[in-house]
């Protein structure tokens, strides 16, 4: 196995404060809401919501990169569970976010009213 | 170190479970690891879900911040994220005590893993509790609202935008309806929902009789806050009203668009399923572990195991926490 067995409780509690301390921005983000993030876009996404996945996806990283030892594990094993997720996920969100705005669209712009 | 946990059939080839070992990681936790992929994409499909019903109401949404404002103890006080953000850290924290359980696992040290894995399981009641008083403030709701006959739904505000509950105004008249229960019906009749507190006719009575009540549509202004409509508009509005909804159910929610409350309880309680389950696994694991198990084997790699799934509820936790509360 790739892991020595040492301890690395250290290594546990950085990531722990980390996490906490991320947690803590996003939640006075949410309830402060700056105007200047929230109503400036960037590539059809306001700023505030760009921070707030910028900052899932960092937290995602260290959860499973140092709680579930992703970092110890073989690069072989890594690839094969990491990259499909990430591909099939890209592939799945653009297709229904995309998908979803149309139909927004069609509900907008035609004379069909659905909910008056 | 072959820390694969098959000793039984140490001396079989690949598909026993012997010494080969893919992706070098023994045989059940590399299949851990790949049912957490196709779990992965499970929530990945709900999340993408609600991520398509949301754009397509992308104007009508509820604001999570108006919706969630319930802390115990603490009644009457909008605290908006609080009460989730503690759940979060309870989850984390969890996490934690199961990361130390897995060190100490590797280190053989019988008792500080039985210690961690005990913190663990109560960190995960704790959540799956917190969850259950969240679901509890959701389902009976604080305001109450009426829909119209078109489907969409009204709240009622003061002159200040302040909220008001339909208890603050709405008059008892006198005919009223019981809902029919089983008990008192012939062939199995009954109400599907028990009736709400007040009927159409005694909200609109009850709005013509407090003139500074003004209707709140679900229309998002520019700047993210809801439609108020002027006093003539709300007459209008209200005389269209079909149903008083109170609190949330699958069929219809005082907070605004229908599918905001079936994917809450949907992605949360498939979460909360989750924990529950981990949280029985871990119990497991735990008297396993006290029975010397693992002990017995030289190997903890058990809790190595059911640590990647525990940390996997975490993990969707945040993208959870991310998307129905912050976004």
């Amino acid at each position: 196995m790739s892991h020595e067995h040492v301890s690395n409780t250290k290594r546990i509690w950085f990531v722990f404060g980390l996490l906490s301390v991320v947690t803590t921005i996003e939640v006075i983000l949410g309830i402060y809401k700056p105007g200047v993030l929230e109503f400036n876009h960037f590539v059809g996404l306001n700023l505030l919501n760009w921070i707030f996945y910028i900052l899932t996806i960092f937290k995602a990283y260290y959860i499973v990169w140092a709680f579930m030892h992703m970092e110890g594990e073989k690069s072989s094993l890594r690839w094969s569970v990491v990259s499909p997720v990430i591909f099939l996920v890209l592939y799945l969100l653009f297709i229904l976010l995309t998908e979803g705005h149309y139909i927004y669209g069609v509900f907008k712009d035609s004379t069909i009213k659905w909910n008056f | 170190m072959g820390a694969t946990v098959t000793t039984a059939n140490n001396d079989e080839k690949t598909w026993g479970g012997g010494h080969n070992e893919p992706l070098g990681a023994s045989y059940g936790k590399m299949m851990m690891w790949f049912f957490i992929v196709s779990d992965a994409l499970t929530f990945s499909g709900f999340l993408g879900a609600y991520g398509f019903s949301r754009f397509k109401f992308i104007e009508t949404w509820p604001l999570a911040d108006e919706v969630f404002t319930h802390f115990p103890f603490m009644h009457g006080v909008a605290a908006p994220m609080y009460y989730v953000a503690l759940m979060t850290f309870i989850l984390i924290f969890s996490s934690v005590t199961m990361v130390l359980a897995v060190d100490a696992g590797h280190q053989l040290k019988k008792t500080k893993v039985a210690i961690y894995m005990f913190l663990t399981i109560i960190g995960g009641l704790i959540f799956v509790g917190s969850q259950a008083w969240e679901w509890k403030n959701f389902i009976k709701g604080e305001y109450g609202a009426v829909e119209t006959v078109g489907g969409s739904l009204l709240q009622f505000v003061d002159k200040d935008g302040k909220r008001v509950a339909l208890a603050d105004f709405a008059v008892k008249l006198p005919e009223q309806r019981e809902a029919l229960t089983r008990s008192h019906s012939t062939w199995f009749m009954e109400d599907a929902q028990s009736l709400p507190s007040y009927t159409v006719a005694e909200v609109q009575a009850g709005f013509k009789a407090h003139p500074e009540i003004l209707i709140r549509t679900e229309k998002l202004t520019d700047n993210k806050k809801k439609t108020v409509l002027s006093r003539e508009e709300s007459e209008k509005h209200l005389a269209t009203a079909k149903y008083v909804v109170e609190g949330a159910n699958l069929i219809r929610n005082e907070y605004g668009n229908k599918l905001f409350a079936d994917f809450f309880f949907f992605i949360t309680g498939f979460h909360g399923f989750h924990v529950f389950s981990g949280v029985i696994i871990n119990i497991i694991i735990f008297f396993n572990v006290l029975l010397g198990t693992y002990e017995k084997r030289r190997s903890y790699e058990m809790v190595e195991k059911v640590g990647l799934y525990w940390h996997f509820v975490d993990l969707v936790w945040v993208f959870v926490f991310t998307v129905f509360y912050l976004v």
